[in-house]
């Protein structure tokens, strides 16, 4: 739609989209810019820090195993560059392992919540009606259980498990985003667009992917950013009771849970490094969240 | 507005039952019974055990039986790992400690966050307000299980101010009653005391350029009689609705508070229950705390409704 074939060459002004400037605004918040290159960093520490040490997330160091608290401190010459972990384990290596895991439930949480909310909330609010009606009190019943419990006792029936534990996530991410992507259909339901396709004859499915989802994009983009975080806190907090991610494998919950058990002995390594690595990757998502917000939904300052 | 809370309580009383029948269903479907050991019992005493929990009725009895007994006596049973306690005992020896902590949580985060949003409004695009808001999203990185650890770390080990967890054992405790409280109220409440200024903040702004705000300001009335006649209870309107989930992430986040500092609420019974798989005490919790939310949203739903006569579902 955009060749213009035949302007009388007068000076063209070069229009800027609303991306564009969306994209202008995020780079002059320099929170936002900083919390970007730390998630960056972080997901090359996450893809790419395993390469740096010789030692795996389950290997045991006998020579130091004995003497964790006086001789399992960070430290070059051993190659534990976080030190050790109660077990004898090499740190480093279970941090890499667990911002891997930590990283990866946010998202998939995320793109989970994003395709299924915002599905069901563009269908309720674009047919309306009675089915908007049932669908929306469901979400509302769903939103009023304190979910945690519930998971708490679908881990306990079934088993704790990493499956399990994205199902758990997987149920109740979508809930916002579909309030939130329903409130948006309602709004741009009766633009012009929308009616010119239901003029020709297009298919109610089809109007819903092609017409109304690609509108909510921009608001969808900003709360997906958001609850990445959420989510992430989300699983640490039940791998911090011990019922999430299982041995070998950890996450920066069970690992906080774990350096938090052994700091009255002095081993603080073993809860900062975890720690801080949760912090900055929080305090990124949730400034770059911020950031977005702002680029891409003006109004709300 | 008498219509309004009828319609709303009608829609609390089915989602309560969805809850407990979803519960109930479950824990039967869990694969094992409660009595499944890793030496089989002798298969008289199973089923003399099985008899003794009602275990061996039809399915829709047992449901019907779970039900009736919480509806109309609010009892949830025995326990199944705990010969000699019902899940109205544990709950009943936690849940105080639970609530009074949890209420002092509260009070904290919307005093403490409502004034902050309060003072950062007014006082927009100074020093004070960059901090404030700076704070308040920095701080929803600062879930309860963050901040205890840390809590610990900072005044119990590093300043020896507070005893690192533990609740008041009565008049001949060395420490004051505060002082175990103060712990999991800022623990608890860090990151909703965030959410809470933000919010206040946002609202109060919004109010502040609203045009009866200017009009009183034309006509000429104080400023304190502007912030405190007019701006405030407009602004704190939208914080209402908050307080629900607020609500929920604050009784959720007591399950690390129980479990880190030992305070000795109905959590820790929680996190044991489910690592002991006694399905009657999981149930249980999880039914009194869905109880409880959905009450409690009944109540802010209500509130907000009778605060602000525009709103009706």
């Amino acid at each position: 739609m955009t060749h213009v074939t035949n302007v009388e060459t007068a000076e063209v002004v070069k229009g800027r989209s609303l991306w564009q400037d969306a994209r202008a605004r995020f780079f002059r918040n320099k929170a936002a810019v900083a919390s970007m290159i730390v998630l960056i960093l972080v997901s090359l520490f996450a893809l790419f820090g395993g390469m740096l040490t010789p030692w795996s997330n389950e290997e045991i160091d006998w020579n130091l195993m004995g003497d964790v608290r006086t001789l399992g401190g960070p430290s070059f010459e051993t190659k534990h560059y976080f030190g050790l972990d109660p077990l004898g384990r090499d740190l480093y290596a279970r941090v890499v392992q667990g911002t891997q895991i930590s990283l990866m439930i946010g998202i998939v949480g995320a793109l989970i919540s994003v395709i299924v909310g915002t599905l069901y909330g563009a269908t309720a609010g674009f047919i309306g009606g009675r089915l908007d009606n049932i669908m929306m009190r469901i979400v509302d019943i769903l939103m009023a259980i304190p979910y945690m419990f519930v998971l708490i006792l679908l881990l306990v029936v079934f088993g704790r498990s990493i499956f399990m534990l994205f199902v758990g996530i997987g149920l109740i991410s979508w809930l916002d985003m579909a309030r939130i992507a329903r409130g948006q259909t309602l709004s741009i339901k009766n633009k012009e667009f929308v009616e010119a396709a239901i003029a020709t004859g297009v298919s109610t499915p089809k109007i819903i992917i092609r017409h109304i989802v690609p509108n909510l994009l921009g608001v969808v983009i900003v709360y997906a950013t958001l609850l990445v975080p959420s989510m992430i806190m989300f699983e640490s907090f039940i791998s911090f009771l011990g019922l999430g991610v299982q041995e070998p494998l950890t996450s920066w919950g069970a690992l906080i849970n774990e350096g938090a058990g052994q700091m009255r002995y002095g081993t603080l390594w073993m809860l900062g490094f975890p720690l801080f690595f949760f912090l900055i990757s929080l305090f990124a998502f949730f400034f770059f969240g911020d950031g977005l917000r702002d680029a891409l939904d003006p109004k709300d300052r | 507005m008498l219509g309004f809370v009828i319609r709303r309580v009608a829609m609390a009383v089915p989602v309560i039952l969805i809850l407990i029948v979803f519960s109930f269903v479950l824990m039967r479907a869990a694969p094992g019974g409660p009595f499944t050991k890793e030496r089989a019992l002798p298969p008289v005493v199973l089923e003399n055990i099985n008899a003794k929990y009602g275990l061996d009725d039809p399915f829709l009895v047992q449901i019907g039986t779970y039900l009736k007994n919480i509806l109309f006596h609010f009892d949830f049973g025995p326990s199944f790992v705990y010969q000699d306690r019902t899940v109205n005992q544990i709950i009943a020896d936690g849940f105080p400690v639970t609530l009074t902590y949890g209420f002092w949580t509260f009070v904290f985060a919307v005093l403490v966050g409502g004034a902050l949003g309060i003072v950062a409004a007014l006082k927009q695009n100074t020093w004070i307000d960059y901090l404030a808001v700076g704070f308040s999203i920095g701080a929803q990185a600062l879930p309860n299980f963050i901040m205890a650890p840390i809590l610990v770390l900072v005044f119990t080990l590093w300043l020896g101010w507070l005893p690192g967890g533990g609740w008041w054992g009565g008049p001949g405790d060395p420490n004051s009653y505060t002082s175990y409280l103060i712990m999991p109220v800022i623990a608890l409440a860090t990151s909703y005391l965030a959410s809470i200024a933000r919010l206040t903040r946002s609202s109060m702004l919004e109010v502040m350029n609203s045009n009866f705000i200017r009009t009183a300001r034309a006509k000429g009335l104080p400023d304190r009689t502007i912030i405190l006649r007019h701006t405030l209870k407009p602004a704190l309107i939208p914080v209402i609705s908050y307080l629900g989930p607020a609500f929920v992430g604050m009784i959720t986040g007591s399950v690390v508070v129980d479990m880190f500092l030992s305070t000795g609420g109905i959590g820790k019974d929680f996190v044991q229950a489910a690592l002991n798989r006694d399905y009657s005490v999981i149930m249980g919790i999880t039914i009194l705390v869905g109880m409880l939310t959905i009450m409690f949203n009944l109540l802010v739903d209500v509130l907000y409704a009778w605060i602000d006569p525009r709103i009706r579902y």
